[in-house]
C-alpha cells in the first residue's frame, strides 16, 4: 500500500491542473460556438465565400475560429489532435504505436455485420450510431485477441497486431462481398462511408467527437500514474497490485474510442498518424513523461488546428492528408532540432566533446614538452615557448590538424604565438594544462594501482576517461592516492612519454 | 453440397487457386524473416505507402499500363523501407512508430497528388491500388507451344522463382543476421546490406502481388502463415516449409470457402481474397488452440508427476 501511495503522491497535480485549464478553455469556446451552430445542420467544408477579404485575413479568421464555415472542423480536429497526442504517448512508450492501425482495420466486419443486421430488421442500413457501435464491438474484439495472442503465445506485438489486422479486414471485405447482393439496400460505399468523410462534417459529428475526446482526456489524466506504471515497469505494476491486463484494456479502450470517432469523421490515415506522429515528435524534446504528454498533446492540437485551417483555405485539399503532412513536418523538425534527442543537438554535443578532448590533448602535450625540457636540477616548471615541430612530433599530429587545434586553443585564450614557428601557453593555458595533465596522471596512477593496467598501456586507456572526470571523482582519486604519499602538484608520468628522455624512466623506477 | 461445388469447379477456379497459391508462397517466404525481425507490419505499411509512386508513374507515363505503375510502386516501396530504417536509427524511434509515421506521410502525399490531378485525369486511389484475384484468369498470355496461361500466373511464378533463388543463395546470411545481427557483423556478414536486400525483396513481392491479386492477400500471407509456423517449431527451415504449406492450404480453403460459404447462408458468392485471409486466420486459430492445449496437457502431466 505504501508504494501505491508513494506513486500517488508524486507531482502529477500540475499536469492535471494544466489539462483542466485546457479543457475549461475549450468548453468556453464550445459554449460560444453553440449559439451559432444551432441553426445549421450541415455545411460543405470547402465552401469558401468569395468575398474581397485577403487571403491572410481569411487565414487569420480561420485560425481564431471567427470564420463560421470552418469553425467546427478546425475545433474538432484540434480536439482530436490533443486527445490522441495524449493517448498515443502511452501507446508509443508501450511500443504499440501501430495498434491504431490494427484497430481501425478490425472495425470493418463489425460495420458490415451491423449493416446486415439493420437491413434484416428492415431499418435504414446506414444510420450512423448502430454502425459505430458495431465498429466499436469488433474493434475491441480484435484488441482483446491481440492481447490474448501476446499473453498466451511467444508471438510479439507486431505479429499479433498484423494477424488481427489482416484477418479481420479480410473478413470484413468478404462480408461486404456477400451483402452487396442484398436487394433491400445498397451496400456500396459502406467502407468509404465509414472510413472518412473528411470533406463534410455536421454538428452532430462535432458533439460526438468533442464528447469522446474530452472523456478520453479526462480518463487518461486521472489514470496518469497507472498508465505510467504500465508503460515503464509492467512487473512493478503487477507487483503493487494493478492488473496489467485491465490497464492494457483501459488504454486500448481509449485508443479504440478515439480511433472510431476519428475514423468516421476524418479518415483512417489521419487517425493512425495522429496516434503516432505527435508523441514521437514530443519524445525528441524531453525525457520527462509529464512534459512529453503535454508537448505531445500540444503538437497534436497544433497540427490539427493549422492543418485543417490550411485545407479550408486552399480548394480541393483533403483535410486529413494536409493534417498528416503538417504533423510529419513537425516530426521532421523535432527529429532534427529537438532539445534532448534531436539529431542536430546530439551532433553538436558530440562535436563539442571532441573539440574539448583535442584541446586538452594539445595542452597536455605542451606541458609534457616543457617537463622534458626542464633543466637538470631545477624543480620549478617555467612557461617557455615550445617549437611547433617538436609539438608535432610529440603526438604525431598532422600539420593541418595541429594548426586547427592550436587555432581553437588560441580562441579560448590558452595559447599565444610570440613568434613564427613557436607556441607559448598563456597564463590561463598554463594553469589549465597543469590541471589536465594532473587529471591524466591521477587517473593513470589509479588505473595502474587498482585496475592492474600495465604502465605501458595506461596512456591510451586514460585518454578515454580523463576528459569527463568530475571534480568529485578527482577529489576521491586524490584521497586514494594520498595514502600512497604521492606529491599532488603534478605527479610525474608513470610511464615513458613517447619521445621523452631517460629522466622519466627514472621517476617510474622510483615509484 | 460438396459435390455441387466440385461439379461447378472449372478451369477458372483452377487458375484462381493457382494464382492464390503462388502469391501466398511468394509472401510466406520473406514473411518468416519479417516475423523474426519484428517487422511484420511492413506489408501493410508498403501497401499504403506506394500511392505516391503510383501517382508519379501515372503522371510521367500518362497511362495505366502495369509496368510503369509497378516500377513506380516498387521504388517507393523500397524508399519506405529505407525511410523507416533512417527514422528508427537516426531518431531512436521505435520501429513500429517509425513505420507508422513514414507510411501515413507517404500516403498523404500520394492522396494530395491524386486529388490535385483528379480534375483532368482518371485516377482514383481505389482503382489503382487493388488488383482482384477473380479477374486473373481473364488476362491471358501465350507461352511457347501455344499454351495460354494467365499473365498473373506467369508473373507470380517468376517472382516466386526469384524469392526461392534468393533464399537458397543467402540462407545462411539471412538466418544468422535475423537471429543475431551482432554475430553476423563479427563474422563478416554485412547485416545491414542483408537487411536492406530483404526489404527490397519484400517491397518487390508486395507490390507485384497486390497489383495482381489484391493487397489483403499480401498483408495476410506475409504475417499469418509465418506466425502459425512460428508457434509450431523453433527451427528456421521447418518454419519456412510449414509456413509455405499453411499459405498454400489457406489459398485453396479460401477459394472453396468463397464459393461455398455464402451459399449456405443465402448469398451468391463473395470476394476470394478476403476469404483467403480468413482461411489463414482460421488455420492460425487451430494452431493457437492446439499449442495451448498441448501446453496445458504438459503442465497437467508435470503436476501429476509432482503430486
Amino acid at each position: 500500500m505504501t508504494v501505491r501511495k508513494a506513486v500517488k503522491d508524486s507531482r502529477l497535480w500540475n499536469v492535471k491542473i494544466g489539462f483542466a485549464l485546457i479543457l475549461f478553455a475549450l468548453c468556453l469556446i464550445v459554449s460560444q460556438l453553440h449559439g451559432y451552430s444551432q441553426s445549421d445542420s450541415g455545411f460543405s467544408f470547402f465552401n469558401r465565400s468569395d468575398s474581397d477579404d485577403g487571403f491572410l485575413e481569411f487565414l487569420f479568421e480561420t485560425l481564431i475560429l471567427a470564420n463560421y464555415n470552418t469553425r467546427l472542423v478546425v475545433l474538432s480536429t484540434t480536439l482530436l489532435g490533443v486527445s490522441s497526442g495524449l493517448v498515443g504517448s502511452f501507446l508509443l512508450l508501450r511500443k504499440q504505436s501501430l495498434m491504431g492501425d490494427a484497430l481501425s482495420h478490425a472495425t470493418l466486419p463489425g460495420i458490415v455485420l451491423s449493416f446486415w443486421f439493420l437491413v434484416a430488421l428492415g431499418k435504414d442500413g446506414k444510420s450512423l450510431l448502430p454502425l459505430l457501435i458495431g465498429a466499436g464491438l469488433s474493434g475491441m474484439l480484435g484488441v482483446v485477441l491481440v492481447l490474448l495472442i501476446r499473453k498466451t503465445t511467444k508471438l510479439k506485438d507486431d505479429a499479433a497486431m498484423g494477424i488481427i489486422l489482416s484477418v479481420f479486414f479480410g473478413l470484413g471485405v468478404s462480408l461486404i462481398g456477400m451483402v452487396q447482393s442484398l436487394p433491400e439496400a445498397s451496400a456500396a460505399g459502406l467502407e468509404s462511408f465509414i472510413f472518412g468523410k473528411t470533406a463534410s462534417m455536421v454538428v452532430g459529428d462535432f458533439w460526438m467527437i468533442s464528447f469522446i475526446c474530452v472523456v478520453s482526456i479526462l480518463v487518461s489524466v486521472t489514470c496518469i500514474k497507472e498508465l505510467t506504471l504500465l508503460c515503464f515497469d509492467e512487473s512493478f505494476a503487477s507487483a503493487t497490485g494493478f492488473h496489467v491486463m485491465w490497464l492494457d484494456l483501459l488504454l486500448l479502450l481509449l485508443v479504440g474510442a478515439i480511433t472510431i470517432v476519428g475514423l468516421q469523421a476524418v479518415g483512417l490515415i489521419l487517425i493512425i498518424a495522429f496516434l503516432i506522429t505527435p508523441p514521437a515528435a514530443a519524445r525528441f524534446w524531453t525525457n520527462d513523461l509529464q512534459q512529453m504528454l503535454t508537448i505531445s498533446a500540444v503538437l497534436g492540437g497544433v497540427s490539427g488546428w493549422i492543418g485543417s485551417s490550411i485545407s479550408a483555405l486552399l480548394p480541393k485539399l483533403p483535410a486529413g492528408a494536409v493534417i498528416v503532412l503538417v504533423a510529419a513536418s513537425v516530426f521532421i523538425f523535432s527529429m532534427l532540432f529537438g532539445k534532448t534527442g534531436g539529431i542536430f543537438y546530439r551532433w553538436q554535443r558530440h562535436r563539442r566533446l571532441s573539440i574539448k578532448v583535442s584541446r586538452q590533448h594539445i595542452l597536455r602535450a605542451v606541458f609534457e614538452i616543457l617537463e622534458k625540457n626542464l633543466e637538470e636540477g631545477k624543480s620549478i616548471l617555467r612557461n617557455l615557448p615550445v617549437s611547433l615541430s617538436e609539438l608535432q612530433q610529440h603526438r604525431s599530429w598532422s600539420r593541418k590538424e595541429l594548426h586547427r587545434q592550436l587555432k581553437s586553443a588560441s580562441r579560448h585564450g590558452y595559447v599565444e604565438f610570440p613568434e613564427e614557428g613557436v607556441v607559448c601557453l598563456s597564463e590561463d593555458g598554463f594553469g589549465e594544462a597543469a590541471r589536465v595533465t594532473r587529471n591524466h596522471r591521477l587517473w593513470e596512477l589509479y588505473l595502474i594501482r587498482y585496475a592492474d593496467v600495465a604502465p605501458s598501456h595506461v596512456d591510451r586507456g586514460a585518454d578515454f576517461v580523463e576528459h569527463v572526470l568530475g571534480p568529485e571523482i578527482v577529489r576521491k582519486l586524490e584521497d586514494e592516492l594520498r595514502q600512497l604519499e604521492i606529491q599532488l602538484s603534478v605527479p610525474p608520468s608513470p610511464h615513458v612519454i613517447s619521445g621523452a628522455s631517460q629522466k622519466n624512466l627514472k621517476t617510474q623506477d622510483e615509484l | 453440397m460438396i459435390t455441387e461445388i466440385f461439379s461447378e469447379w472449372g478451369a477458372l477456379d483452377n487458375w484462381i487457386v493457382i494464382a492464390g497459391i503462388l502469391s501466398a508462397l511468394c509472401c510466406a517466404i520473406p514473411g518468416c524473416f519479417l516475423l523474426l525481425r519484428g517487422m511484420s507490419m511492413m506489408g501493410d505499411a508498403i501497401s499504403h505507402a506506394v500511392l505516391p509512386g503510383l501517382a508519379i508513374a501515372f503522371f510521367i507515363s500518362g497511362e495505366r499500363a502495369s509496368l510503369s505503375m509497378f516500377i513506380g510502386a516498387a521504388i517507393v516501396g523500397i524508399l519506405t523501407a529505407l525511410f523507416t530504417q533512417w527514422v528508427s536509427r537516426f531518431g531512436n524511434v521505435d520501429r513500429g512508430a517509425a513505420m507508422g509515421i513514414v507510411f501515413t506521410t507517404l500516403f498523404a502525399i500520394g492522396l494530395l497528388m491524386i486529388v490535385k490531378a483528379a480534375d483532368h485525369v482518371d485516377l482514383d486511389p481505389g482503382c489503382v491500388l487493388y488488383g482482384a484475384i477473380e479477374l486473373t484468369p481473364l488476362d491471358t498470355l501465350e507461352i511457347a507451344g501455344g499454351l495460354e496461361i494467365p499473365r498473373a500466373v506467369f508473373v507470380l511464378s517468376l517472382m516466386l522463382l526469384m524469392n526461392i533463388i534468393g533464399l537458397l543463395l543467402f540462407y545462411k546470411e539471412l538466418k544468422i543476421s535475423s537471429f543475431d545481427p551482432g554475430l553476423a557483423t563479427s563474422m563478416g556478414i554485412p547485416a545491414n546490406t542483408i537487411h536492406f536486400g530483404l526489404m527490397t525483396v519484400v517491397a518487390l513481392t508486395t507490390v507485384a502481388c497486390f497489383e495482381i491479386v489484391g493487397s489483403i492477400i499480401v498483408i495476410a500471407m506475409l504475417i499469418v502463415p509465418a506466425a502459425s509456423a512460428f508457434l509450431l517449431t523453433t527451427r528456421l527451415l521447418p518454419m519456412i516449409i510449414i509456413s509455405c504449406v499453411f499459405a498454400a492450404l489457406s489459398s485453396i480453403l479460401g477459394h472453396i470457402g468463397a464459393v461455398s460459404i455464402p451459399r449456405m447462408i443465402g448469398f451468391d458468392s463473395t470476394i476470394t481474397s478476403g476469404m483467403m485471409a480468413v482461411a489463414s486466420g482460421v488455420l492460425f486459430l487451430v494452431v493457437w488452440i492446439y499449442v495451448i492445449l498441448v501446453r496445458s496437457l504438459k503442465n497437467k502431466a508435470i503436476r501429476q508427476v509432482h503430486s
